[in-house]
């Protein structure tokens, strides 16, 4: 307990033997996992190892059988729904790149500002120059200036990682959840996209979710690695890839 | 609302639109009443009610694409809101009658008189005033949707499922509006109205100032949906129609929205059924009949949901083609031809008529760069260069 | 044969005073009472009727009642009597021997207004013995009723030779109740008749006891008074179990409904609003079926419905595919597209059948097996809604078990899981979908069977169980095959517990509300699918 009250303090983001399980089946079984304000960690894991399941349940989409998870040291958020999650800053970019597909690129980011969400206020909303500011910089950031008034629709599969990039740094929330950034994208696209990122991290805490080991490496950052819904390995790169469990879930037995 | 927001992005259709609404709302009446009746073009006085008729269907369908065009709920159950705006305007007028029912009661409606009610009940005090009945039309409708959406919306009741209950809703409303001791006139429903705010209803100059009041009613309300679906709320609604979840994880309240959407489109609907109910003369439990909130949404469909113009003139379009089939010798077929229409429509023209028809325009625009930079230059079809 | 029957027990309550003067003790052979008839002498006809109703003969019965209807021919010569049948055939009245034709000097036997009397009271206490087992025991139980005191010597009598058990019982309790309001019978025969009643346990030993008056010994008073409460709280539950059982029928019929609908959108997501349509073409398939049967092959007619369940199936499967293909499969993933257009296609169906058939009620019969009805208890069950219950839950496990053990199964259930993963494997997704939907639309078609047994075979008749049928389905949860059956008998149970409550409309309505405010708190249903793949 008085472990948990000095670490849970200092956290950004606290697990701490966390369940959740569909039907019998254990999707997250005791999970305990730390992020301090700042820090940007890798997730890795072969796929079912309960990556997503744990950013739903940070999220609020899912509520855990048992255990605690904290934010900023405080505030509990198996008590919260999604907004009021997204509400406390925690922004989260989905595996699949889900962007509103039918308005443009600057609306997407509109949108995304955090800015007054209520009804009233975006019925009166009226633009102010620093909102625009504030987009034209983020555009810049993803290089989606040309397309600022294209459909997200019609952008290419790495544009729309991009934009929900964007549409994170617009929110500019103190923890933000990535999901697989670089699934789809060329090598090029997965260079800027790490490069991105250590840039966001200058400023936010990040964690990241990503199967692209050269991506992850190129991260450069602590790793955590799940298997079976629980924590396997944690350290840097290297360690995490040497450690014979590691090897072990990934090669198959 | 301001009146900036009111007239914010009005690109061309939506102007044109709204011109000949109010051309024909004036013109109508005038013509109805000012020229010699058999003249060439003078607009007979049924058909006046017809049109009037007509015009309130097109308020009901802006309703539904507010919520289903831009919000995605398909509601199967506006028909419930359209008809607790009508029965609540069919109240006033009811009290309207006074001693000049069959049985005489200068207090109780003849269907009371008829059913031995010792009194009026409570739920029917107040509709002898004209204002306080015109709140009803808002605040029955409203009340219903509020509650009903608090519940559904709360619970992340989404897609066909709200579907399916909100047709349970107005299904549940035609039994309860049935029975006899529920307080509304039973299956006979209200009718032989005498007077609206001491004018004959039956008069020519009133159906012509009903009429132009239902047209009216017509332009309000499109502006509403209009300053609704162009401010910042309605991107979110657009948002959330396309990906909720998204939007809930970017901060947005998205129960909230919905319950705004739906209650305000409640309204708009209660507001066409109480214009709609002293044009025909009659309100009854039939008008809360699934079949006929459905078909409210295959007008919307054929028009193009998600354009408010679309849903109107699909209404308007629609119902004409009913009417002419219904009165011909074609009418054992109408029924083959709307359930050709639905099926047509979702197949073929998913987009409705207008949507199909600016989809082909921007898409011819494409072709033709430099008229499309000229026509962007004007600010009209980028309304957002203008702020 | 029935009205005949009422007019007389009618006659014979009143009547029953007047036997005990009509039953003389003169006891001479039948044959030389029944030529007494032919004296054409008013006495003599009397004391023949008191000897003819008193002997126990077979004939009894026939002789009187063809003597009230002027059927009774007797020749004045020969001394002969004859009985004409309604149907015209003639029997001699003293042997039953048929005879050819009644000479022409025979007339009917003439009645006077007293004699007329005598008929009737004779007639009744033969009721009493009459050698038809319904009309014995109506007459009883109309004794039982009636409680007059006059009629316990013609039940006593009736009941030393009865051989019957639910007769004899009936005859006890008419005796009973005779004794109960007898003012001069005993203490101990009044708590017998208490205790006979009691054991009766009915709605009208319940009436009975409850009008015994004020004048009764205290002993019977309070014996009484206990039997009234003991029924009471009986018959509590005998009305619990009708309910269930009303209950029971009504979930059988929502699930015969719903059952087809819990395969297109319960596992194919399909939102079929034309499913209703479905469950109507079934019941015109039914109507088509009897009616060729009737033309043309009447003997046939108690096969019409073992007929109609294949060729119902076959039909809305085919119509079901014909969908599919046609409409339904250019709308995989835009659901209320879906239920737009397939809202259309039922107005489509409506119509066609409303052209084909007419608008009206179209007369399907119940086969000899279906008719009638038993007593279990205190509640009485209608075949038809017995076998409904029995074939609704056969064609559940049936469509249960081609699910998990048939190939058609297999495939349907990995497409519905993960429709691109099943393809990748071979599974012609395609084929399987229309199979699905078919498979759907058939088991809507032989429900449709058994619905026209118990519902008017129209155009509209698929509209009322529409929404009925979604409610089912998504009460019980989505994809959930034992979901739909504990949903439809929930429903079907809790609605016929409200009725009584609430009434039939309130209780719908209520059930209807019940149901919205349940969908608000468990969106998917009682048995729901958790975890990410619902989201899929």
């Amino acid at each position: 307990m008085n472990v948990m009250d000095t670490r849970a303090t200092s956290a950004m983001l606290y697990l701490d033997g966390v369940h959740v399980s569909f039907d019998g089946f254990h999707a997250i079984n005791n999970l305990s996992l730390t992020l301090a304000p700042g820090e940007m960690r890798a997730i890795i894991g072969p796929n079912g190892a309960g990556k997503t399941t744990m950013m739903d349940i940070i999220t609020g989409k899912t509520k855990p059988d048992e255990g605690t998870v904290l934010f900023d040291g405080v505030t509990d958020l198996t008590r919260l729904d999604e907004t009021r999650i997204a509400e406390l800053g925690i922004g989260r970019k989905f595996q699949k790149p889900t962007v509103f597909e039918s308005q443009t690129v600057h609306d997407n980011l509109l949108l995304a500002l955090n800015v007054d969400h209520s009804v009233k206020g975006t019925l009166f909303w009226r633009g102010s120059r620093a909102e625009s500011e504030r987009i034209d910089k983020v555009l810049e950031t993803i290089r989606l200036t040309d397309a600022r008034n294209r459909l997200a629709g019609s952008l290419s599969h790495g544009q729309k990682q991009w934009l929900e990039i964007g549409m994170l740094l617009a929110q500019d929330p103190k923890l933000l959840l990535v999901d697989e950034p670089v699934a789809g994208m060329t090598d090029v696209e997965t260079h800027l996209t790490a490069e991105l990122l250590k840039e966001i991290n200058k400023t936010h805490t990040v964690m990241v979710v990503e199967h692209d080991m050269t991506f992850v490496r190129e991260l450069g950052v602590k790793v955590t690695c799940l298997h079976e819904g629980t924590v396997l390995a944690e350290g840097t790169i290297d360690q995490v890839s040497s450690n014979e469990r590691v090897i072990e879930v990934y090669l198959g037995r | 609302m301001t009146p900036h927001m009111l007239t914010r992005s009005l690109d061309r259709g939506a102007t044109i639109f709204l011109l000949a609404v109010a051309a024909l709302g004036v013109l109508i009446p005038l013509s109805n009443l000012l020229l010699p009746a058999g003249s060439f073009f003078q607009v007979p006085t049924y058909l006046v009610a017809l049109w009037g008729k007509y015009v309130c269907y097109a308020i009901l369908a802006l309703s539904i694409d507010l919520i289903w065009g831009y919000c995605g709920i398909l509601s199967l159950g506006h028909g419930a809101f359209f008809a607790l705006g009508g029965y609540a305007m069919g109240m006033y007028l009811m009290r309207q009658i006074g001693t000049r029912g069959v049985y005489g009661n200068p207090i109780l409606p003849d269907f009371m008189v008829f059913l031995n009610y010792s009194k009026l009940p409570w739920y029917w005090h107040g509709f002898d005033m004209f204002w306080f009945a015109a709140l009803m039309v808002l605040f029955a409708p409203g009340l219903l949707a509020f509650c009903f959406g608090w519940l559904a919306f709360r619970s992340r009741v989404t897609g066909v499922y709200l579907s399916i209950i909100t047709q349970a809703m107005t299904y549940a409303l035609l039994l309860a509006f049935f029975r006899n001791d529920f307080g509304f006139g039973g299956n006979n429903g209200m009718t032989d109205f005498k007077d609206i705010l001491g004018f004959n209803v039956q008069a020519e100059g009133t159906r012509g100032a009903l009429f132009m009041l239902s047209c009216l009613g017509l332009i309000v309300s499109f502006l509403i949906c209009r300053a609704v679906v162009s401010s910042k709320l309605g991107k979110v609604l657009i948002a959330i129609r396309d990906a909720e979840s998204r939007s809930r994880f970017l901060g947005y309240r998205v129960e909230s929205y919905k319950l705004f959407v739906f209650t305000l489109s409640a309204c708009m609907a209660g507001v066409a059924g109480a214009l709609y109910v002293p044009q025909v003369g009659i309100i009854n439990p039939s008008e809360f009949a699934p079949g006929n909130s459905i078909e409210a949404v295959i007008w919307v469909a054929v028009g193009g949901r998600g354009t408010l113009v679309g849903a109107a003139l699909g209404a308007i379009v629609v119902n004409y083609a009913k009417t002419f089939f219904t009165s011909g010798v074609l009418a054992p077929y109408w029924l083959f031809m709307l359930g050709a229409l639905f099926i047509l429509v979702t197949l073929l023209l998913p987009k409705g008529i207008v949507g199909t028809f600016n989809a082909w325009r921007e898409a011819s625009r494409e072709k033709r760069p430099v008229a499309a930079s000229a026509a962007a230059e004007d600010g009209v079809t980028e309304p957002k260069m203008a702020e | 044969m029935p009205t005949n029957l009422s007019a007389r027990l009618c006659t014979f309550v009143l009547s029953l005073f007047l036997i005990a003067f009509a039953l003389p003790a003169f006891a001479g052979p039948f044959e030389d009472a029944v030529a007494k008839f032919a004296n054409d002498d008013y006495s003599d006809t009397d004391e023949a009727i008191g000897v003819v109703a008193s002997s126990g003969n077979k004939l009894a019965f026939p002789i009187i009642s063809a003597l009230q209807d002027g059927r009774l021919m007797a020749d004045p010569d020969s001394k002969k009597v004859y009985v004409t049948g309604t149907d015209g055939k003639s029997i001699d009245a003293a042997t039953g021997e048929p005879v050819a034709s009644v000479p022409d000097s025979a007339s009917a036997v003439r009645l006077n207004n007293r004699l007329r009397r005598s008929v009737d009271a004779a007639l009744g206490s033969l009721t009493l013995q009459s050698p038809d087992l319904g009309a014995r025991l109506q007459a009883a139980q109309s004794v039982f009723k009636s409680h007059e005191e006059t009629a316990l010597e013609p039940v006593e009598g009736a009941l030393a030779k009865e051989t019957n058990k639910s007769v004899k019982t009936a005859l006890g309790d008419a005796r009973a109740a005779i004794l109960l309001f007898k003012s001069d019978a005993t203490e101990v025969q009044k708590l017998e008749a208490v205790a006979t009643i009691k054991a009766r346990g009915d709605q009208e030993a319940l009436a009975l006891l409850s009008d015994i008056g004020t004048d009764q010994p205290p002993s019977v008073a309070k014996a009484a008074a206990s039997a009234i409460s003991s029924i009471q709280s009986s018959l509590a539950v005998w009305s619990s179990v009708q309910n269930a059982w009303y209950g029971l029928s009504l979930g059988s019929v929502l699930l015969l409904a719903a059952i087809g609908l819990a395969i297109t959108f319960g596992v194919m997501g399909v939102i079929n609003m034309a499913h209703g349509e479905m469950v109507m073409i079934g019941a015109y398939t039914t109507f088509v079926v009897q009616e060729v049967i009737r033309t043309r092959y009447p003997a046939l007619f108690d096969y019409s419905l073992l007929i109609a369940v294949p060729l119902a199936f076959l039909v809305a499967g085919a119509i079901g595919v014909l969908i599919e293909r046609s409409i339904i499969r250019f709308l995989y993933g835009r659901p209320l597209e879906t239920l737009l257009a397939t809202w259309g296609l039922s107005l489509v169906l409506q119509q066609a059948v409303r052209t084909m058939f007419g608008p009206t009620n179209r007369e399907v019969g119940n086969p000899s097996w279906m008719s009638g009805a038993f007593d279990l208890g205190q509640i009485t069950i209608t075949y038809n809604r017995l076998w409904i219950l029995v074939f609704t839950l056969a064609v559940f496990m049936i469509l249960l078990a081609m699910l998990r053990y048939t190939a058609l199964g297999l495939e349907m259930r990995a497409v519905t899981q993960n429709r691109r993963m099943a393809a990748s494997m071979g599974i012609a997704t395609s084929r399987v979908d229309a199979l699905t939907f078919g498979l759907g639309s058939g088991i809507a078609g032989i429900a449709g069977v058994a619905l026209s047994q118990i519902d008017n075979v129209s155009p509209n008749l698929g509209q009322s169980y529409i929404i009925d049928s979604f409610m089912v389905v998504v009460f019980g949860g989505v994809g959930n095959l034992w979901g739909t059956l504990v949903g439809a008998f929930t429903l079907g149970i809790a609605n016929k517990f409200l009725e009584p409550v609430a009434g039939a409309v309130l209780g719908k309505i209520a059930i209807l509300v019940l149901i919205i405010l349940f969908i608000q708190k468990r969106p998917r249903g009682l048995f729901a699918l958790k975890g990410r793949a619902v989201e899929a």
